[in-house]
């Protein structure tokens, strides 16, 4: 099959043959990470601009780390040291790295649409690595790529999504996606961090987290967004993490062979227990570990065949 | 006075109506051709942004009326929220001889509530309405504080000056940059709740109701904004309102591809809403068609979504989106000019309502079968921000005249 979008940009955007492409590329190059020289030459030549607006540790170093094992130059931009800080738009911010004529432009931001937004306006190949409340194509991915490792199929499992869905680019991504994959999803949280209408994604939700996580497959946890938080979602952290948590009582009704996740960063004591982070369940760092997998996927998909 | 017949116009002023009266008038009449057309008294669009001064890069005082000509309207209101804002004589005077200088459309200021639309202090409304202010409104910055909105209906009451809410409660729309749904939920876009709209709709209901002073709502967008007025208007208080064209042609839908030219406070929202704004409409709950002309350029509309500034600017589709509710059956044309001349007339005292002997010549010709794909491009406003560029509409203005001088006439 060949893949010919330009751009990656939410899993609305992927039909169910293409996310298996994705999946099963990332896993054939899984191996390159483990070689003694990890790198292979079959981006040689390509520019890929890595531009975070918004902060972030584990989807940038991810992104880099798979471009530079593809042999791609890279070039990496965040919102404090770009002109945006001098007053430059968006749009013109795009259009200048356009010029130099980049093949491939990895774009977080703080507002939704933004990708969408560069996209229309550039030939170079775009992907979301996060925006706003919106989605964040590749966490879902590589989730789904650690699922389908542990588990062998997507398909009927039941996964149980918990936490801040409302502010999470992660659970409406990892939503879309895994009911696209014929996995039965569910959404769990505090009713103040229950979206309106997300139930139509084809996942319903409950406020009771025993509910989702019974018979669960998967438990993704979800961070508290300490820094998207609006006032008045739930009293403190305190009674976030007695009633929200994911302890290793709250875990009791799972399967037995159950997966933890969490897309990180972790609030430990909050969202998470230590001893569940830690735990046997958890594939926390190897979420983390597929990242780069998957985003070498991702690169080569787009920037690898002729287009 | 519905019919076929000749209009004669004298010194500005309708001086005759009805072939034959018509006949003995004048002796040498200039004549205007309007068989087949619809004449009706000059629209009045009570509600628009013509961001002078301040903002002249958006709009001006000129292009403004310009665009209200070109859309049929020979009388706009133009809301205070201008840099300085209007809540002082002198910048009442200074938008009053700059309109005086325009295309000769005619221009009524509406004063700040608040001084500085801060929402802290009464602005000045006895020198304003000297300087000729017509109503009063923090249009944009709702007045969260019910003692100030509750003094200002007082206060205004005693000038004889109407007082126009922005409804919305700044608490609950927060971040909220589109309505609150399915389809924010979608877009990862933070949601602004219809009871934003309408806890706000129902306090200033009941501060009417204290203090026995009339109330316009401005921009109607929900459905229980509707049934709240409906409810106050059937107990006799003294509320009247308006929607804007875009509540009633769009819904939330519009946001997809996340256009930010459909970004606009309040937001559109869903298909029941619209069509309770439409209900609304038609029985009379909703008084006023009225634009909200809110025009920006790129540099605020060619940005993030979460960034873009609110508003569309709706002069120039105004009466042609309007009437796609006659050609559904939803109004007749009686309803039409009623909501667009004849009851914002009556709501702002004008001392000239409708097409009658001795009033100024205020005259739209309109053309119902005209058929035309809306292009920003033509438009006379210096923005283009709307979300109805590439419509195939059906009937617009032709001429506009204002006190018997032609300010736009179609080619």
């Amino acid at each position: 099959m060949r893949f010919d979008k330009k751009d990656i940009l939410d899993m609305e955007g992927l039909s169910v043959e293409e996310i298996e492409l994705i999946l099963d590329t990332a896993e054939s190059l899984k191996e390159i990470s483990t070689r003694a020289i990890k790198k292979v030459p079959t981006l040689r030549g390509k520019t890929v601009v890595h531009f975070f607006y918004e902060p972030s540790t584990r989807t940038r170093t991810s992104f880099e780390i798979a471009a530079k094992r593809l042999s791609a130059d890279t070039v990496s931009l965040s919102a404090s040291t770009s002109s945006m800080v001098k007053g430059e738009t968006l749009v013109d911010t795009a259009r200048n790295l356009e010029a130099m004529n980049p093949d491939a432009i990895i774009l977080r931001h703080n507002a939704a649409g933004a990708p969408h937004m560069i996209a229309r306006l550039v030939q170079a190949s775009v992907v979301n690595a996060g925006d706003g409340m919106h989605a964040h194509p590749t966490q879902a991915l590589l989730d789904m790529m650690t699922v389908r490792e542990k588990k062998g199929r997507l398909s009927g499992l039941r996964i149980a999504i918990i936490g801040d869905i409302a502010h999470s680019r992660v659970a409406r991504s990892n939503t879309v996606g895994f009911v696209k994959m014929g996995a039965h999803v569910v959404l769990a949280g505090p009713p103040t961090m229950i979206p309106k209408g997300i139930e139509t994604l084809g996942a319903p939700v409950t406020y009771h987290i025993q509910e989702a996580v019974k018979g669960a497959d998967v438990i993704m946890v979800l961070r508290i967004q300490k820094e998207r938080q609006r006032p008045f979602l739930f009293p403190s952290e305190r009674e976030y993490a007695q009633c929200y948590g994911l302890t290793t009582e709250s875990l009791a009704g799972a399967k037995d062979d159950v997966l933890i996740m969490h897309p990180g960063p972790m609030n430990r004591g909050v969202e998470i227990a230590p001893e569940v982070a830690d735990g046997p369940f958890s594939v926390i760092l190897e979420q983390v570990a597929n990242g780069v997998a998957l985003r070498m996927a991702i690169l080569y998909l787009l920037l690898g065949g002729p287009r | 006075m519905d019919g076929v017949t000749d209009i004669c116009i004298e010194n500005g002023k309708i001086a005759a109506i009805g072939n034959e009266k018509c006949k003995t008038q004048n002796r040498k009449p200039k004549i205007i051709d309007a068989s087949g057309k619809l004449v009706v008294p000059g629209l009045i669009d009570m509600h628009t942004h013509l961001r002078e001064p301040g903002h002249e890069y958006k709009e001006t005082i000129r292009t403004g009326c310009l665009a209200a000509a070109h859309g049929g309207f020979s009388s706009i209101c133009c809301m205070p929220n201008t840099e300085p804002v209007n809540d002082n004589q002198s910048v009442t005077d200074y938008i009053l001889r700059q309109a005086n200088m325009a295309c000769g459309v005619r221009v009524y200021p509406v004063g700040a509530i608040s001084r500085g639309l801060c929402g802290q202090g009464l602005a000045e409304y006895g020198e304003m309405k000297a300087a000729g202010v017509i109503a009063l409104s923090d249009d944009g910055h709702p007045v969260m504080d019910a003692q100030l909105m509750r003094r200002a209906l007082e206060y205004a009451n005693g000038f004889g000056l109407l007082v126009i809410s922005h409804c919305e409660d700044q608490n609950l729309t927060a971040h909220g940059v589109m309505n609150e749904g399915v389809t924010a939920t979608r877009l990862g876009l933070a949601g602004i709740p219809n009871a934003s709209e309408s806890v706000m709709v129902a306090r200033d209901i009941a501060l009417s109701e204290l203090t026995g002073a009339p109330l316009h709502i401005a921009h109607v967008s929900t459905e229980g904004s509707v049934r709240l007025i409906r409810d106050a208007k059937a107990r006799g208080l003294p509320i009247t309102a308006e929607t804007a064209p875009h509540y009633f042609s769009l819904t939330e839908e519009a946001v997809i591809n996340y256009d930010t030219n459909a970004k606009v406070h309040p937001p559109l929202r869903t298909a029941k809403d619209r069509d309770a704004v439409r209900g609304g409409l038609a029985d009379g709950t909703i008084d006023v068609i009225a634009s909200d002309h809110a025009p920006h350029s790129t540099v605020e509309k060619d940005v993030e979504f979460d960034a873009a500034a609110n508003g569309l600017i709706g002069l120039e589709t105004s009466l042609p989106l309007s009437l796609k509710l006659v050609a559904i059956g939803l109004l007749n044309l009686g309803d039409l000019v009623a909501k667009m001349s004849v009851n914002p007339a009556r709501i702002l005292k004008l001392s000239h309502i409708g097409l009658k002997l001795g009033n100024p010549a205020d005259v739209t010709v309109i053309d119902l079968e005209k058929e035309f794909k809306v292009d920003a491009n033509t438009f006379c406003s210096k923005s283009r921000n709307t979300p109805f560029n590439g419509w195939q509409l059906k009937g617009r203005a032709i001429l506009t005249m204002v006190g018997g001088k032609v300010v736009y006439r179609e080619n």
